[in-house]
């Protein structure tokens, strides 16, 4: 190692609100290395980076603790402008360009070569011209570097992602200065191909002398791109390797990790669950934004827990989006033997399929009505339920209010009485009244996604314990959509892993914490195919 | 507590009332006559009461409050003066008039809808100018369409509607006057009261309706509407349909209490008095019920009632009708630059 490093992080801590979500992370990057990031969504990566920007959002939550340094020297980074001043760069995982623009006007957006003109000698600075000639100099330039062979002065707007990914990097390596890039998930959106040159232009940029902290899913593209590899789970460091000590599975092994007692695992073994299928999905495509599917078949037993996990992104939460009616689909599902007709809500309310959605606020709850109608609004619209009984039929409010009582207690439902403004509880308190609407359809079977996503662990704990319970004592068919693998497996009892909008295994709770990362990062059938050879 | 309490009214409300309080003193103060300016509140009240309720339905069916209301105004003209032109009277006219623009205004509502639901997120926008080109269009209507009552068409002969068709011995006050009495000095027009409360059961009821639910679902959050299998362009359309029809025969009860029908231009602001009738009785542009609808139509009606009397002592000129222009646009005003959702949120 050279004798200062480019990049120290030292002893990095962060608590969000009494959470605890970094402890202690240290690591060096070299000058002209690239510094690989692992880890399940939640390890911590987004809030190291944000520390790293200097983000409003940790300083709004009362800073960090540890120390960075740049070059051996110590920086305090306050805000994204002294990062970049700095030298640091970004590029988002989110394209932050804009369409209308061309490629140089994106690359030197803020930063235009100017001239001075007429109007700048007498207005001041801000009315100089653009001096375009140097500024397509420039871009090409930088496009050149990284092998960007189209024309500088194309618009932004229709040029595939792959490009849209080479120009953002273009913008930072324009940056004169730059002497740090952060890649934000930079494959997540390109093709093999695509990703394959963005491997290579990240070689062009390391032979600069520019230090790369590369955050991917992608553990094959890890294993080739970098120096040196931090692996991150709950916040914490569990190792610091390099590619030739490790192995794809062993990385996999590490992000997973033991996070679960097998004592925890109520899933029952898979023989006591007859072969009957509640569900039956074939090829199910469906177009959900960032979440898309694209063609999964999976077979759901009656009686079961089903999970379903997968990192984000890769099309988990649009199996249940898509099969209640919400976001456009095809496929064939058949439930109980009989086809479902997709794209239509009402068809699957109507047969027993109950959904609670992801989207809590979005989709699940109506903020500014009262509890007892959240609970009930469903059920008065698709079976008539809690409505007065004769010629004209109102909403019968007695029997909503005892009914909304009984489920307030059952479910212990923190609030000031069944006519408390849902907006005003809070997100667990919230999550047990979706669900709460969806159980007063009495469904069959029961989609339940991200039940526990941003909730204490209290009431995370009572949820799950209640979708146990419905699923023991009603018999109810449950399948369940977490990024928390780790409680799918304390709860399921047959977890599909989604990688890429495509099933790629079932595995059982009890299966390793190995298969459980090979799957989750697309590499389980590369990794055993190898195996079998 | 007090806080609570002050959360409960509205800041704006409070501010209305007591503005109203010290109107009511100062009045009294002058000597002006007092039953005859509470007689002229409740009239006003009564007048009103409908159209204002006719903002409920689209309120709660999320598109906003009905801009669009002199659509459905319209038809309730056409129907009555149909009525005039078969020279009815009484009753009979009254309930052709109403039998008339109801199907109308339902007609017009369900056009509206169409174009409403086409233009979500800017209902109040597209529908005040909806309003304005009707209104407009409808002045070559009144000067075109072949009525012939004497009573109608302007004196000097020839075509054409007058602005401002009197009915008296037709229907003038036939409401206002069933079953009135005077308390003291304030003369009560029961009939005029008695439809309003009808109206309004009538109005609760249906909002309890599966219907009426619905329909405030699909207003509430329209995500959460299609995922309980709910069809959110129907349901706003039916508030469309609804409203409008309210508004038509809301007209027709504040002609009969008038004794005018207004034509021509009379129609082009009437929707802007109602919006700020309801927001100032506590609506929000996505929340409204019917208890705020009624605060609101008797504060804003009997502020005007008051203030012109007030003011014509107090300094011998007439605000009374800019008093009425700041107010209602203030209000307008200051309910679209709020951004919480629901009176009370937060």
């Amino acid at each position: 190692m050279t004798a200062t490093a480019r990049l120290e992080m030292r002893n990095i801590g962060k608590e969000y609100y009494g959470n605890r979500v970094l402890k202690g992370v240290s690591f060096t990057l070299g000058t002209g290395r690239v510094l690989s990031l692992v880890g399940e969504n939640g390890a911590g990566k987004s809030t190291l980076m944000n520390i790293l920007f200097g983000m409003p959002v940790i300083h709004a939550t009362g800073g960090f603790d540890g120390e960075i340094r740049l070059d051996g020297e110590k920086v305090v980074i306050k805000s994204p402008e002294e990062a970049m001043k700095l030298g640091i760069g970004m590029v988002h995982q989110e394209f932050m360009l804009l369409p209308g623009f061309s490629i140089t006007e994106n690359i030197k957006l803020n930063r235009e070569t100017t001239k001075s003109s007429f109007l700048s000698r007498l207005f001041g600075k801000s009315m100089k011209w653009l001096d375009m000639p140097a500024m397509k100099h420039d871009a090409r330039e930088s496009m050149d570097a990284i092998g960007l062979g189209i024309d500088e002065m194309l618009p932004v707007k229709g040029l595939p992602v792959g490009h849209m990914q080479f120009v953002e990097i273009a913008r930072e390596l324009d940056k004169k200065n730059i002497r740090l890039l952060v890649l934000d998930e930079p494959t997540a959106v390109l093709t093999e191909n695509d990703a394959e040159k963005l491997l290579e232009a990240m070689r062009i940029l390391t032979d600069k002398g520019i230090s790369i902290l590369f955050i991917s899913h992608r553990l094959d593209e890890v294993m080739k791109a970098s120096d040196k590899i931090v692996v991150l789970r709950d916040g914490e460091q569990i190792a610091e390797t390099t590619p030739s000590e490790t192995t794809i599975e062993k990385i996999a092994e590490l992000m997973v990790g033991r996070k679960i007692e097998s004592g925890e695992m109520r899933g029952r073994p898979v023989s006591s669950i007859r072969d009957e299928y509640i569900l039956q999905i074939k090829d199910l495509h469906v177009a959900m934004p960032g979440e898309s599917v694209k063609g999964v078949t999976l077979d759901v037993k009656q009686g079961e827990i089903l999970g379903i996990g997968g990192l984000a992104g890769q099309g988990k939460i649009g199996i249940p989006n898509g099969i209640m009616g919400l976001f456009p689909s095809s496929g064939d599902v058949l439930k109980n033997g009989l086809p479902v007709r997709l794209n239509d809500a009402r068809f699957a309310l109507d047969n027993g399929m109950a959904f609670v959605s992801e989207d809590r606020r979005g989709t699940g709850l109506l903020l500014d009505d009262s509890i007892e109608f959240n609970i009930v609004a469903t059920a008065t619209q698709i079976q008539g339920k809690y409505m007065t009984q004769g010629k004209i039929r109102i909403l019968d409010s007695k029997g909503m209010g005892k009914y909304a009582q009984q489920l307030i207690k059952e479910l212990d439902i923190r609030c000031t009485g069944p006519s408390q403004l849902t907006r005003r509880l809070s997100g667990g308190n919230q999550q047990k009244v979706c669900i709460a609407r969806a159980i007063t359809l009495a469904p069959n079977l029961l989609f339940v996604s991200e039940p526990t996503r941003g909730i204490d662990i209290g009431a995370k704990k009572l949820i799950l314990d209640h979708l146990v319970k419905l699923n023991r004592e009603n018999g109810l068919t449950i399948i369940m959509t977490s990024s928390e693998l780790a409680e799918l497996r304390s709860i399921c009892d047959r977890i599909a892993i989604v990688y890429q909008g495509k099933l790629e295994g079932i595995l059982l709770p009890a299966d390793s914490d190995r298969d459980f990362g090979l799957m989750m990062a697309g590499e389980y059938h590369k990794f055993h195919e190898k195996e079998a050879v | 507590m007090g806080n609570s309490l002050l959360n409960r009214i509205g800041i704006p409300r409070l501010i209305i009332s007591l503005f109203l309080a010290f109107l009511v003193a100062s009045a009294f103060s002058y000597g002006l006559p007092m039953g005859q300016i509470f007689g002229a509140m409740l009239t006003r009240f009564g007048m009103n009461a409908l159209l204002v309720l006719a903002m409920i339905p689209t309120i709660q069916a999320g598109a906003g409050p009905n801009f669009g209301l002199p659509f459905g105004i319209i038809c309730g003209l056409i129907g009555a003066t149909l009525a005039i032109e078969l020279d009815l009277r009484d009753f009979t006219a009254l309930f052709f008039a109403i039998g008339v623009s109801v199907p109308l205004g339902a007609f017009a509502g369900w056009l509206y809808g169409l174009l409403l639901n086409r233009v979500k997120g800017q209902e109040m926008t597209v529908g005040t100018y909806m309003g304005f080109s009707i209104v407009s269009l409808m002045c070559i209507f009144w000067l075109m369409a072949p009525y012939t009552s004497p009573e109608m068409v302007w004196p000097y002969g020839g075509d054409g509607l007058r602005v401002t068709v009197v009915l008296d011995g037709r229907m003038e006050q036939l409401l206002d006057k069933l079953w009135s009495f005077t308390i003291g000095t304030v003369r009560i027009p029961t009939g005029l009261l008695v439809v309003t409360a009808i109206c309004c059961v009538l109005l609760w009821i249906f909002m309890k309706t599966r219907t009426g639910l619905a329909m405030s679902i699909v207003g509430s959050n329209p995500r959460f509407a299609e995922a309980s299998g709910l069809n959110v362009n129907k349901y706003r359309l039916i508030a469309s349909v609804i409203s409008c029809a309210m508004g038509a025969a809301g007209i027709v009860i504040y002609s009969q209490s008038y004794g005018f029908i207004q034509l021509y231009q009379a129609p082009l602001y009437m929707a802007l008095y109602s919006v700020s009738a309801i927001l100032i009785g506590g609506a929000s542009l996505q929340r409204a019920t019917i208890t705020q609808a009624l605060i609101g139509t008797f504060l804003f009606n009997a502020l005007l009632v008051i203030a012109l009397p007030v003011a014509n002592v107090a300094m011998d000129s007439d605000i009374s009708e800019i008093m009425r222009v700041i107010i209602s646009n203030g209000i307008i005003l200051y309910a679209l630059t709020r951004k919480e959702v629901g009176g009370d949120a937060r």
